[in-house]
């Protein structure tokens, strides 16, 4: 299998090689990443504070303090605003352009998608000399973004709206759309709690191999990583072409 | 309706009750069930009119906690919904009749009130063994169950035991102990959670069906709202403190004297739909989190499975043989992650500094060199 895939043999492509930048990520796409990337650590902070308060204990009229309150308020704005950066997300995957539809839809309909993704395991394996020339994320990164990130997140907003249901109350918003149906799928409240507490992990989890992996792969592949979420251009770091590109 | 049966208002005046104290009956009726005040007059007239409706009691899988709590109602007094509101005609610990005598009332009522009669559940059917881990009067509880609720109007599911399960269904549930709602699916069921209810709440869910010839407004889990619709949490009186964030951080620490938050005590407060912070316990003396004791979630369902009451992050138990909490199990999730890049960073450096060497040489070499540092 690695023999008529692996770079070493001639590239079959014919096109012209192109080493000029591409612009891959438009600017609402780099704004919504910073901003998750905001509020996700907004939420685990203040997600640990609530379940747990690690503080001693505050002596005084209660009338004078407002701490858990304040700390459930921001997790709630910060929550809020990850849905709807989300939605609008989700509004730009489908005008936005195909490499920035991948962390919805990877294109496991294409043999040239598993192809990528079987020479990028073996790439992580140090099996392979070097990465193929992406435009988007690669396949393994495509199915990562979309079962850790996109779910989780997904899993975490309707979660996290289901318990705030709960606050605001019977007929409200929240309850009518999520509470009323996520509560008895889990069972009752406190374990939508643990599993909204199990969620948050999963995005910890996610978030470390994330940042891991783009710093490793910006110094070893053949492509930029980091600056492309900051500039939204691709620069390439040779011109040789390869024929996994355009997967 | 056959031509014995007799209105709530006789069978009022034939115990003795006036005029007066009746009128003023239905007037506390309708303040305990929060109506405004003309109701006192619809109430009134539809206990004049109205004949008795007829209440089988039936006790499957259970402790006869919702029993005990029953019989200490204030508002109305439980004396008052048996003997002048309902026609208790069945409730095998409550009834004096014993034996054959009480179990052919289960055969005759339905016949006589078909489609007019009330079945009251407390506990539930086990399902496994063809129901012979619970057998009543000779027979499997859950056939006899199946058999009353056929003709019954609606069915009142008193407890967790036949809201939820509870107790018995715990996990493993060996004995396949089932709700009512998942064995009866034909009959409008309303379910009236806890262990066991507030007595208040048993017999205010009565008066309503009694009053009003329907069932009161339920949410989507089948529970009254006026009972139902919030949560302990909500109308807690050391609510203040949570928002604070001040919590009793041991059962003897000055928070605890003060009356602080029992959140980091383990109260489910914050997740249990029940009235106990507004109605209260024994006519309004008290209740849990009142006495210093945080909530368990007795209403709620898997409380059972949610253990032990007195943290807040309860333990996943998905049968790993331990118990972890969740931030145990993604604690060491995320540092067998971590160190899974530690080892994979270590490899990279390696072999981006051996292949730099490399590359100066040999930039494409043949198919498998090059791969291996």
């Amino acid at each position: 299998m690695s023999a008529h895939i692996s770079a070493s043999n001639p590239p079959r492509a014919t096109h012209a090689r192109v080493s000029a930048p591409v612009y891959v990520y438009h600017l609402p796409v780099r704004i919504w990443h910073w901003v998750t990337v905001f509020s996700i650590a907004t939420l685990s902070v203040t997600g640990f504070l609530i379940a747990d308060p690690p503080w001693p204990v505050l002596l005084g009229q209660p009338s004078n303090l407002f701490l858990m309150g304040d700390i459930r308020v921001t997790h709630f704005i910060a929550g809020d605003v990850l849905a709807v950066a989300l939605l609008v997300r989700m509004y730009w995957a489908v005008v936005g352009s195909r490499y920035e539809r991948e962390i919805f839809m990877p294109a496991v309909w294409r043999g040239s998608w598993w192809r990528g993704l079987f020479r990028t395991i073996r790439w992580y394996f140090f099996l392979e000399r070097e990465t193929a020339r992406e435009i988007g994320h690669n396949p393994l990164e495509q199915i990562a973004m979309f079962a850790m990130f996109t779910l989780g997140v997904l899993f975490e907003i309707v979660t996290g709206f289901a318990l705030y249901g709960q606050g605001t109350g019977y007929g409200t918003w929240a309850y009518q759309l999520f509470t009323s149906w996520v509560v008895p799928l889990f069972g009752n409240g406190q374990i939508l709690h643990t599993w909204h507490h199990l969620g948050m992990w999963y995005l910890i989890v996610f978030s470390m191999v994330h940042v891991y992996m783009t710093i490793r792969e910006d110094i070893m592949a053949r492509y930029s990583v980091m600056s492309t979420m900051v500039s939204g251009w691709r620069f390439f770091k040779d011109d040789r072409d390869d024929e996994e590109e355009g997967v | 309706m056959p031509a014995e049966t007799h209105t709530f208002y006789e069978v009022m005046r034939a115990q003795g009750t006036s005029r007066r104290s009746f009128l003023k009956f239905c007037s506390l009726t309708a303040a305990a069930l929060g109506l405004e005040p003309f109701y006192a007059a619809r109430i009134a007239e539809a206990m004049e009119t109205k004949p008795r409706i007829p209440v089988l009691w039936m006790h499957g899988l259970e402790c006869t906690c919702c029993s005990e709590s029953f019989i200490r109602s204030g508002h109305p007094l439980a004396k008052d919904v048996i003997l002048k509101m309902i026609s208790l005609d069945y409730d095998d610990t409550l009834m004096a009749s014993a034996g054959y005598q009480a179990e052919a009332i289960l055969d005759e009522i339905p016949k006589k009130y078909p489609g007019q009669y009330i079945l009251a559940v407390e506990g539930n059917p086990p399902l496994n063994e063809d129901g012979m881990f619970c057998i009543v009067g000779g027979r499997p509880f859950v056939n006899k169950l199946k058999e009353v609720a056929s003709n019954a109007m609606a069915v009142i599911a008193w407890g967790a035991c036949a809201s939820w399960g509870c107790v018995q269904s715990a996990r493993p549930n060996p004995t396949a102990a089932t709700p009512i709602d998942k064995v009866i699916t034909d009959k409008p069921i309303i379910k009236v959670p806890g262990c066991p209810p507030i007595a208040e709440v048993m017999t205010g869910v009565i008066t309503y069906v009694v009053t009003f010839g329907r069932l009161p407004e339920l949410d989507a889990r089948g529970r009254p709202l006026m009972f139902y619709g919030q949560r302990i949490h909500d109308k807690c009186y050391r609510r203040p403190h949570f928002d604070a964030g001040q919590f009793v951080e041991a059962w003897d620490d000055q928070g605890a004297r003060e009356g602080y938050c029992l959140y980091k005590m383990g109260c489910r407060g914050p997740t249990t739909y029940n009235a106990c912070s507004t109605t209260r316990w024994n006519g309004g003396v008290s209740f849990p989190i009142q006495a210093g004791h945080g909530c368990i979630g007795c209403s709620e369902e898997y409380f059972w499975d949610n253990g032990p009451f007195y943290q807040r992050l309860s333990p996943i138990a998905a049968g790993f043989g331990v118990e972890a909490t969740a931030d145990e199990v993604g604690g060491a999730v995320a540092a067998v992650a971590g160190a899974g890049v530690v080892a994979h960073a270590a490899g990279s450096i390696v072999k981006h500094v051996y292949g730099k060497k490399r590359s100066g040489t040999n930039a494409r070499s043949g198919p498998d060199e090059g791969d291996r540092p």
